[in-house]
């Protein structure tokens, strides 16, 4: 039971500082930890940053995860998320040979939309629970995406 | 006060209360040696090489509890400090070494001298910083101390740039170190220690498994009060030699891969494990799914992430070994009954009969554990033992009758060869009133050799007893037990003339071939005072016994010293 692997997400609260980032990075290779994603923002108002990292293990090796992170001293608070609201971004860059107006429908259906028309392609934008983002991303291969890039997940505990 | 950040390093120090400095200048550190040079508030002690330096630091701080400190240049100074910044982290020693860095203007252009000393220590130091700004060097150096010494101990390194150091900016080190993202537990919860009690009243074969972390907490005093109460069988591990003292009865031994046969069984058939702290180290488990199969598990230690690493924990306790300790005893003084444990005891004393940690005498050559025991018998407790790497550090485990914690400095969980000269001239300086003893090989002595001088010019004397069988042994011997015999290049018969090189740099060596040879050296060299190197040419092929062969079940020894005839 407790050797089963799965995904998790971790949110770190971290002070703001130089170097703060390779600390952890620097852990999860160190110690042979998987990360799937991570994101990092500064918290508005206050000294700290946030991450939300991807990860999956078993639950030893996340609780490894979590009171290895821990130790580390600017590290505040690291929670490990149960119930949680997860969203991701992804933005694709398409031809506009394409049928805009179907992805455009379908980008709505993922909380998107076009988001940006240029002069041979346009961008379309959609934010949504990281494994629906993958969902879209299956849905648009017909429409010959040029370029794909996802943010990564971000997530708060309910 | 403004000052330099020179200046403020050396103001720290002082106020820190250190007393002794290891180091070894350099281009980008020299703006804070010219303040060492207008300074007496400490001492400061040129080793011959950077990683020398740690190790005395590292030798100082295990024998006096003090924070060691070192100073390097940075570069080629820095990475030859790397060594014994990761021995430090893994022994868990408290050090802050300071390095000094090529000046902010530079950093990010390859300058002479450059390297990414953060970058490269933040995998094995506790904690880490570049000092930008003078100004931030009160609160670094502050909290570098802290950090080192609270918690679970560790080295932290403090990397400062060349114009740091000459920048002026205002100094006042009358403050309290306030860290919001760190505040190690020390407290243990009461509830789950009168559990843990509760577990041990209810047990027929528990035993206490001793480790490192309790002389960290400087809780021995603690511990044997404890064992005495219960009249529970306790087994150290490595790190542990020396916390209840080899007189006590209900020490069994070390246990791990080349513990008792006693100790190793004793894990195995307990239903109970105390472990305090200590973190279940490969080497002291041997094959996971096997170790303390039936026992349940109670662990202490400061550390959260040592508990349920490798074993799980049912009765987990966060907290400083000492302030458990003390209310376990309280718990434990109405609930535990120690008749209980008799026939416990009984079994373990069969065990210690069966096969008992002993030698044959079998050779006409000398044996390495004789040679042990006889500095146990000769100086005993008026001794602090080093060791290096390999054999005899087994050996010295085994044999040696440690009576005290802080007794005993060697490399445990990063296993450096060339730990044990310059550990055993901190050793010295941390405690003249003693014989500073570093047994050895004649693989590791000659990995920090140079130290011969560092020795002779502070007069710090160590007696360096090479127990020489002309191999770099303990690989040999695996080589012997796993590779069928093919000694690849661990042949080491090709060595100098130890007598020679000791006398050169104005010590004194010995060859000693015989009982009556060694017992003279060794008393000539606590007369004479100065740096030793004996060289004790012992019975070539002799093996560490018992053994767990790596990844075995502890209860699977071997236990006899075929050695390789």
């Amino acid at each position: 039971m407790n050797e089963i692997s799965q995904r998790r997400v971790i949110s770190v609260i971290v002070i703001n500082e130089s170097s703060v980032l390779s600390r952890i990075t620097d852990l999860f290779s160190a110690r042979g930890y998987n990360i799937e994603s991570l994101t990092v923002a500064p918290i508005p108002e206050s000294k700290y940053s946030r991450l939300t990292i991807v990860t999956s293990g078993s639950l030893r090796v996340s609780e490894q995860i979590t009171k290895q992170l821990h130790k580390l001293i600017p590290i505040l608070k690291v929670i490990e998320h149960e119930d949680i609201v997860e969203k991701e971004m992804a933005l694709v860059k398409f031809s506009l040979d394409e049928d805009i107006s179907a992805i455009d429908t379908l980008a709505q259906a993922y909380n998107g939309k076009i988001v940006n028309v240029g002069d041979n392609s346009v961008i379309a934008m959609v934010a949504d629970e990281s494994k629906r983002v993958g969902n879209f991303l299956k849905a648009i291969q017909k429409y010959n995406p040029k370029e794909i890039v996802r943010s990564g997940a971000v997530a708060l505990e309910r | 006060m403004q000052i330099s950040g020179a200046q403020m390093v050396i103001e720290a120090l002082i106020k820190e209360g250190v007393d002794t400095v290891f180091g070894y200048p350099g281009g980008a550190i020299m703006n804070v040696y010219d303040e060492i040079y207008k300074q007496d508030g400490f001492e400061h002690i040129l080793t011959r090489h950077e990683q020398a330096a740690i190790h005395a630091a590292e030798g100082y701080s295990k024998i006096s509890g003090k924070v060691g400190v070192a100073m390097i240049t940075s570069g080629p100074g820095f990475t030859n400090a790397v060594t014994g910044l990761a021995d430090a982290y893994m022994d868990s020693v408290p050090l802050v070494v300071i390095s000094g860095q090529v000046p902010m203007t530079l950093i990010g252009t390859d300058a002479f001298q450059e390297i990414d000393s953060v970058g490269i220590s933040r995998s094995c130091t506790k904690h880490n910083y570049l000092v930008t700004d003078a100004a931030d060097l009160p609160r670094i150096l502050k909290e570098a101390f802290y950090i080192a010494n609270s918690g679970r101990p560790g080295p932290v390194h403090v990397d400062i740039p060349k114009d740091v150091t000459a920048q002026i900016a205002e100094f006042d080190y009358d403050f309290e170190v306030e860290l919001e993202t760190y505040k190690p537990t020390t407290k243990g919860n009461y509830r789950q220690i009168k559990k843990a009690v509760d577990a041990i009243a209810n047990a027929s074969r528990p035993l206490f498994y001793l480790g490192g972390g309790i002389i960290n907490s400087n809780a021995s005093d603690e511990i044997r009060e404890l064992v005495k109460l219960t009249g529970i069988p306790a087994v150290e591990t490595f790190m542990a030699r020396g916390v209840l003292g080899h007189e006590n009865p209900l020490l069994i031994s070390m246990l791990g891969m080349h513990g008792s046969y006693a100790a190793n069984m004793a894990m195995s058939e307990t239903d109970l494990v105390i472990g305090i702290g200590a973190r279940f180290d490969d080497r002291v488990t041997g094959k996971l799914s096997e170790f303390a199969k039936n026992a349940g598990v109670i662990h202490v230690d400061i550390d959260p992430a040592s508990i349920s690493k490798l074993v799980k924990a049912n009765y987990p306790i966060v907290g400083d070994v000492k302030s458990v300790v003390n209310d376990m005893t309280t718990i434990a003084r109405e609930k535990v009954d120690k008749q209980r444990y008799e026939p416990w005891l009984e079994t373990i004393a069969n065990f210690e009969r069966l096969h008992p940690l002993s030698y044959n005498e079998d050779t006409p050559n000398l044996k390495p554990q004789w040679v042990i025991e006889k500095v146990g018998e000769m100086l005993g407790d008026n001794a602090n033992i080093s060791t290096d790497v390999g054999q005899h550090q087994m050996w010295t485990a085994q044999f040696y009758p440690f009576s005290r914690p802080r007794q005993f400095s060697s490399s445990g969980g990063l296993g450096t060869m060339g730990f044990g000269f310059p550990s055993a001239i901190g050793v010295k300086k941390a405690d003249k009133e003693r014989v500073s003893i570093n047994f050895t090989g004649d693989g590791s002595i000659l990995m920090n050799i140079q130290e011969l001088m560092t020795s002779v010019e502070k007069k710090l004397p160590v007696i360096n007893i090479i127990l020489n069988n002309n191999y770099l042994g303990m690989v040999r011997q695996w080589q012997t037990l796993f590779y069928n015999k093919r000694h690849s290049e661990t042949d080491l018969s090709t060595q100098p003339d130890f007598v020679k090189l000791a006398e050169s740099f104005g010590g004194v060596g010995y060859v000693v071939r015989t009982k009556k040879e060694f017992e003279d050296a060794l008393n000539d060299a606590i007369k004479k005072d100065v740096v030793a190197l004996i060289d004790v040419k012992i019975e070539r092929l002799e093996n560490v016994m018992p053994m767990v062969p790596a990844g075995g079940s502890l209860f699977n020894m071997m236990l006899e010293n075929k050695g390789d005839k």
